[in-house]
């Protein structure tokens, strides 16, 4: 068996190559970003198996935002070729009406989202746990323990896909996504046939529809519960500790095991493992009548805990995040695994004397960003009120010294909306500052709204010609559209303005601002000139 | 065996990739490997950590709990204070560069910083850019820091040089050469 070292991400995508997967569409987002990169990087492989009349069906693409992703791969799902569709956990919220909905069609070719959650929110805006937004569309859920798991599940999660005709989640979190260890891979399989026009009527959730469909996918939970019951490991061991791990968890808990047994006699934790949701829990039972207590580890929001625990008293102590033995917020890690199983801390160096202050990101030499928001804190320098709202991005740095020039950063393209409801209720000079790709995301909705409304925003479109933040992937739309587009949804185009982000332009940039600043009505200003990585990027391909 | 490397820098410094320079050497010298990093938002200048676990045995987390690190390998001074609580108090060690980034506004005063490094039990301070430049670029300060950990790890010294010419290969002779340079020069600071 061929050997790799893989990130949990590239094993993701060489096993969605390895099942077949026909259709790879995703927007970037940390931590999953690298799945679509190494699909993309290693397609021209990927493609020398395949005949030379399949070779022209298979795609990896980057797209608008997650939900467009989404229904790229249910529709290529409806032709019966296999699917995946990946994105970072806030991407699932934008996705949400697709997941939600299509849990009630009938699935044709495997159908696999990928979600990688960010817990500790190394790159991300909160915390949110994706096992319980699976259980809220009452979808499987699959949670790799490791870069082994990671390919294998993917694999298998398509089966199970086409098996039961629903779409499969594959939850990660960011150290299992971006940590590295070698992987055996399996013989591949090919993708899919396209297959023949089907009985299409359970794809159309009308009443009549959906109601069936939903029954149906409840009695099918009857099915996933009994399966990830059956996939869940247990070994019943000694009696004073149960120990149920989920995903990663094990691997935490694993790393401890060895230092409990040695203060244990030799003895070990009885020990479930949990790798799928949802679950029936009759091993659950069968371990708490074993033990005296039970330690839930689970990375991410308190799930499994909680689905234990419920309302009416457990048979034993349930230790964990609701109780405080692990911290509810943040990474979990071997250490919080540590202390909860009461072992002392291993003797490490003592902390430094001085203080070490942190060193936030900040703009890259030379990045574009810092350009336009010079000449944006000028042109407001004189004005008593004002609103800057900024959305997701590098841009958001500005949020910190010396610039301190954003007020919010909430959600995808929330900038415009933001800027547009607070101007409509009597807020002077509501900017909004927002990136290229974040635009096509989901700004252009809101820009819309706007002019509809003939609301009085100046909106800041910082075009550097790609997906910065995320090691910059190439945005859904070429710059020189941008003016079009802009017209297009009824900007008028003498308020459409486009500036070169440069400092030598610095005065006549802050001059057209001020202009648009001052404009009742709304107006565009294009912020113009290419991402510094981007170029490094370009350069190095 | 069980050997635990912190690389610790300030974005742009090369860390993650002197991360898969010893991880490939360790695989080649024959142990499993296990690699820890953070990517998007704090790649713009920030601190850059990457975790890289080596062992003969299955290695479970994959980042390297506290009081366990071998070795902390810092491309800037400050940079290695910041994870001296994973070292493990009877063995770890500070391999650390002498040159401040001072991309903050409140970074302490740098004679302070070094000293602090200078009370740990076990610790190697150098002007890696300084070799660096004299070995031809100063941009392989980070692979002189390599050189002067190498033998404290438990790979073969001509593995990682291996892995350092493979890792330059396509930017061509003269840069490997510069790199083999900066790598043996690093060596020699802490050879007896």
């Amino acid at each position: 068996m061929p050997e790799f070292v893989f990130s949990g991400d590239e094993a993701i995508g060489r096993g969605a190559m390895d099942a077949g997967v026909s259709g790879a569409f995703a927007y970037p987002g940390t931590p999953s970003t690298e799945i679509m990169e190494f699909i993309q990087d290693n397609l021209d492989a990927y493609l020398a198996r395949l005949s030379e009349a399949e070779r022209k069906s298979v795609v990896a693409q980057w797209c608008a935002n997650e939900k467009s992703a989404y229904e790229a791969a249910l529709g290529a799902s409806f032709a019966g070729r296999r699917a995946m569709v990946s994105m970072k956990h806030v991407g699932l919220n934008v996705a949400m009406d697709p997941f939600t909905n299509s849990a009630l069609v009938r699935i044709r070719g495997g159908l696999v989202v990928v979600v990688a959650d960010d817990p500790g929110m190394h790159s991300s805006q909160d915390e949110q746990d994706s096992r319980i937004l699976a259980d809220f569309a009452r979808v499987p859920c699959f949670e790799p323990s490791d870069q082994q798991e990671a390919y294998e599940m993917t694999r298998a999660a398509f089966d199970y896909s086409e098996a039961n005709e629903v779409p499969v989640m594959l939850r990660v979190t960011t150290r299992l996504a971006h940590a590295r260890s070698m992987v055996r891979t399996k013989a591949a399989r090919l993708p899919n046939a396209l297959a023949k026009r089907a009985d299409s009527k359970s794809w159309i959730l009308m009443p009549d529809n959906a109601q069936k469909n939903w029954k149906t996918l409840l009695e099918k939970n009857i099915r996933f519960r009994r399966d990830a019951e059956s996939a869940a490991i247990m070994k019943l061991r000694d009696k004073s500790l149960g120990i149920i791990t989920c995903g990663l968890g094990l691997r935490y808990y694993l790393e401890n095991e060895d230092d409990w047994a040695a203060a244990h006699d030799g003895a070990r934790p009885s020990h479930l493992h949990i790798g799928r949701y949802p679950i029936e829990g009759n091993k659950i039972r069968e371990l708490a009548a074993h033990v005296n207590k039970i330690l839930v580890v689970e990375e991410g929001q308190v799930f499994m805990e909680r689905f234990i625990v419920g309302v009416f008293p457990a048979p034993v102590p349930i230790m964990g995040k609701l109780s405080g033995a692990i911290p509810e917020d943040g990474e979990l890690s071997a250490d919080s695994v540590r202390k909860a199983l009461g072992l002392a801390p291993k003797s490490a160096l003592p902390s430094p004397g001085i203080r070490i202050p942190r060193r936030p990101p900040q703009f890259c030499q030379g990045c574009p960003h810092g350009d336009s928001f010079s000449a944006l804190k000028e042109a407001l320098k004189d004005e008593a009120d004002f609103l800057t709202a900024s959305d997701i991005g590098c841009y958001t740095l500005a949020a910190l010294p010396p610039f301190n020039a954003v007020d919010t950063c909430v959600d995808m393209g929330a900038s415009i909306g933001m800027a547009r409801g607070a101007s409509s209720i009597g807020q002077k000079k509501a900017v909004a500052i927002i990136g290229d790709s974040t635009f096509y995301h989901s700004g252009m909705t809101n820009l819309l709204d706007a002019v509809a409304h003939g609301t009085t925003i100046t909106v800041l479109i910082l075009d550097n010609s790609t997906t910065g933040m995320t090691g910059a992937q190439p945005t859904i739309s070429p710059g020189f559209r941008l003016r079009a587009i802009l017209e297009g949804l009824g900007v008028e185009a003498e308020h459409v303005r486009e500036l070169e982000a440069q400092r030598r332009y610095h005065e006549a940039n802050v001059a057209v601002l001020r202009e648009e600043l001052a404009y009742e009505g709304v107006s565009v200003i294009i912020m113009k000139r290419e991402c510094i990585e981007y170029l490094k990027k370009t350069r190095r391909t | 065996m069980n050997y635990n490397i912190i690389l610790a820098g300030v974005g742009g410094q090369g860390g993650l990739s002197i991360s898969v320079v010893i991880a490939r050497a360790a695989m080649a010298a024959g142990f499993l490997v296990k690699q820890s990093e953070i990517h998007g938002m704090s790649q713009r200048g920030g601190q850059v950590l990457a975790h890289l676990r080596i062992a003969d045995t299955e290695i479970h987390s994959p980042t390297i709990p506290m009081g366990s690190a071998d070795l902390v390998l810092a491309f800037e001074p400050l940079e290695a204070l910041r994870y001296v609580s994973w070292l493990a108090a009877d063995r770890g060690v500070v391999v650390s560069a002498k040159a401040p980034i001072r991309n903050i506004p409140d970074y302490p005063e740098i004679d302070a910083v070094i000293a602090e490094i200078e009370k740990l039990p076990r610790h190697r301070i150098l002007d890696a850019e300084a070799i660096a430049k004299a070995a031809g670029s100063a941009k392989s300060a980070n692979v002189v820091l390599v050189g002067a950990a190498a033998d404290l790890t438990p790979i073969p010294a001509d593995l990682i040089e291996k892995e350092i010419s493979a890792l330059f290969a396509r930017k061509g002779e003269a840069v490997v050469q510069a790199n083999m340079r900066a790598f043996k020069d690093g060596q020699a600071q802490f050879v007896h």
